[in-house]
């Protein structure tokens, strides 16, 4: 073995207590930076999630003004052709249309303003788990094919706003709207579920339809509001991103239609999850300049403690340069055992939260406002348990510097004088 | 050959106001094999003339050359490969590196000169057998007696055949015996390897074993000259030949 590294790894263990108790300062804050990171990341990910899977999905094709001043004009033509061909391009079934607009809808003793869904009933359950979420009833029901029959004149609605319009299964609601060509919306739905989406905004002021009777209903046939997409590997969003703007622009260029993905459409929860790595930046950083102030401390003592033994080995012959590498090869074998040790305890115990979920008291309330459980199951991932490690280590061999520098104005004569 | 010149040496320091003149126009000659002793009260000047001539201490005024190089004017960086390629080290308290064994302490200079892995362990093994430390290559210093210890800083110093051997007070640390010990094995190694050795001692018993004898005082040399027989001479060795005279350049 090199005498450098021979010597720094003997070196380390010389002082057993002390080289244990610095490298436990850093196993501590890595198995919690671990764990805590384990933690965020995946609980942005179920935020990401949830909210998405929710309603909104990963994608949506719009109209380029929809976003900012979604008006019920700004729509797409023959939707169901789009998503055909998005279908044949992409690869993918989880694809829907849908049509918005607002009404006032009224039950026999109260009338609420609300924010009026046409879904496809067959292809919505693809792209939001609402229909999932049905808690009295059923789902919307596809209509049937026959060409001159009226459509289904069904709705489905969240459970606070049943409870204020006091209506249950096979009540009557009369919706009061205007259509797309500025005519008269008028209609009676039948109740035919209820559903829970835990999400207050949702439950209170949304109704969905299926899309024929949207469409009929509001003048809109054969057009639509949006088409929204979902994923199963997020990963490749941007990537799909790219595909589906490239095909507007080759088969649909007189449409001004954009692909938004989910940052665009609903950016509360980048903001959110931005915000709250600041603030956990900020802590994480704290915690990882006090580790390096520990190394410091070490390092220091321990050169000042050999400088004896320097003076000697300069006496020798060695040159400084030589004895600055052997403190940063004495911190790096350090830093490399906190490292590891940190990640392999952080990762155990993540897995362990992963298995059994985490919880503290007062997370429901988070909880509840993003539409997440209230128990977390972080999953072990190669970033969230080597990143923190990796800035301990880095911030651990920077403290070494200042010990380092102290070598290097060493004189070996006044060095082998000190006691 | 001359190996080792000294020309009008001077070297002052400063303590808080007062200026100590630690060589004081000191000019010596050292030819190769000699084996010197440099003695005289503390603060004498031994050791910083020692120290200068490991180029440890750099004169104020003067010149020293090695085999022909002035080192008096080497930059820290050429004064360390000089170190390391020409010069040897004992020291009072051994300094020996405690978590190297006696075998790796020996090696260690070696290691940093590059010497490859089986040369350095054959030199390191059969120098520690001729100060009479086999079979204790794996000890550590602390598992060492005081004259074991100085003995592999003996070898350690031996190993790498330098020009020079500077030893300063190698038997402060030990007791008679093992001071004496100490002493027949470096006039013996100074014999059979025809290295250069200066000692700096002020212990009266061990002054005999040099040939050649320097005293100082206040930085200056107040005598040099070769002992009419030297310890080992007197038990019927072979002295070196050395023509010394109390020299001025």
């Amino acid at each position: 073995m090199n005498i450098e590294l021979r010597l720094a790894w003997r070196n380390l263990w010389r002082h057993k207590k002390r080289t244990w108790i610095t490298v436990a300062a850093m196993v501590f804050s890595n198995v919690l930076l671990v764990l805590m990171l384990s933690l965020q990341l995946g609980s942005y990910q179920m935020m990401i999630d949830n909210a998405l899977g929710l309603f909104s999905g990963q994608i949506q094709i719009q109209h380029q003004d929809y976003l900012e001043n979604p008006k019920f004009r700004d729509d797409i033509v023959h939707p169901q052709g789009l998503v055909n061909t998005l279908k044949q391009a992409t690869d993918l079934e989880t694809i829907s249309s849908r049509g918005v607009t607002f009404a006032l809808v009224s039950s026999a003793s109260r009338s609420y303003g609300v924010q009026v869904v046409g879904v496809e009933p067959q292809s919505e359950p693809l792209v939001s788990t609402i229909p999932g979420l049905i808690i009295e009833g059923r789902y919307l029901q596809a209509s049937s094919s026959k060409q001159n029959e009226d459509p289904v004149a069904e709705v489905v609605l969240g459970k606070v706003l049943a409870r204020n319009l006091k209506v249950g299964l096979g009540d009557e609601l009369t919706l009061l709207g205007s259509g797309r060509d500025g005519s008269f919306a008028a209609g009676v739905a039948t109740v035919v579920g209820i559903f829970n989406s835990s999400l207050p905004a949702l439950d209170r002021t949304m109704i969905q339809l299926p899309l024929d009777y949207f469409q009929h209903l509001f003048a809109s046939e054969n057009r639509a509001s949006y088409v929204v997409l979902n994923t199963p590997t997020p990963l490749e969003l941007t990537q799909l991103n790219a595909t589906i703007a490239e095909l507007l622009a080759q088969q649909r260029p007189d449409e001004s239609l954009q692909v938004r993905d989910w940052d665009a459409l609903q950016p509360g929860i980048r903001q959110a999850i931005q915000a709250d790595l600041s603030s956990a930046a900020f802590m994480y950083g704290v915690l990882i300049l006090l580790v390096a102030f520990s190394v410091m401390n070490t390092q220091l003592m321990s050169v000042l403690e050999r400088t004896r033994e320097f003076g000697t080995m300069m006496a020798l012959g060695l040159k400084p340069w030589r004895l600055v590498k052997l403190i940063f090869l004495e911190t790096t074998m350090m830093a490399t055992l906190g490292m590891l040790l940190g990640a392999i305890l952080g990762a155990m115990l993540t897995q362990y939260y992963h298995v059994v979920g985490f919880y503290y008291p007062g997370m429901e309330e988070m909880a509840a406002k993003f539409n997440l459980p209230e128990r977390f199951y972080p999953d072990v991932t190669w970033f969230a348990t080597f990143i923190g490690p990796i800035f301990v280590m880095i911030a651990s061999i920077i403290a070494a510097i200042y010990p380092a520098l102290k070598i290097r104005k060493l004189d070996p004569i006044s060095a082998m004088r000190a006691v | 050959m001359i190996k080792v010149t000294c020309r009008k040496l001077r070297k002052t320091f400063v303590q808080g106001e007062t200026q100590i003149k630690g060589l004081d126009d000191v000019s010596l000659s050292i030819e190769k094999g000699e084996f010197v002793c440099l003695s005289g009260p503390s603060g004498s000047g031994k050791t910083t003339l020692l120290n200068a001539l490991g180029g440890l201490h750099t004169p104020d005024e003067g010149t020293i050359e090695i085999d022909g190089d002035v080192i008096s004017q080497m930059g820290a960086s050429e004064l360390a490969d000089l170190r390391l390629r020409r010069i040897g080290f004992v020291f009072q308290s051994y300094n020996l590196i405690p978590v190297l064994s006696a075998q790796e302490n020996v090696e260690f200079v070696m290691q940093i000169q590059g010497v490859d892995s089986q040369e350095r362990d054959q030199r390191a093994k059969a120098i520690l057998k001729e100060v009479g430390l086999e079979g204790m290559e794996t000890r550590l210093p602390a598992e060492l007696s005081g004259g074991q210890q100085q003995r592999v800083a003996v070898a350690r110093a031996l190993v790498s055949e330098p020009a020079l051997i500077l030893a300063d007070e190698p038997t402060a640390n030990l007791d008679s015996a093992t001071a004496e010990n100490l002493m027949q094995l470096l006039e013996n190694l100074n014999r059979k390897h025809q290295v250069t050795l200066v000692l700096a001692t002020h212990d009266t018993r061990i002054m005999g074993f040099a040939r050649r004898q320097i005293r100082m005082q206040d930085g200056k040399i107040i005598s040099d000259e070769i002992s009419s027989g030297s310890q080992h001479a007197l038990r019927g060795g072979d002295p070196l030949t050395a023509s010394h005279q109390e020299q001025d350049f």
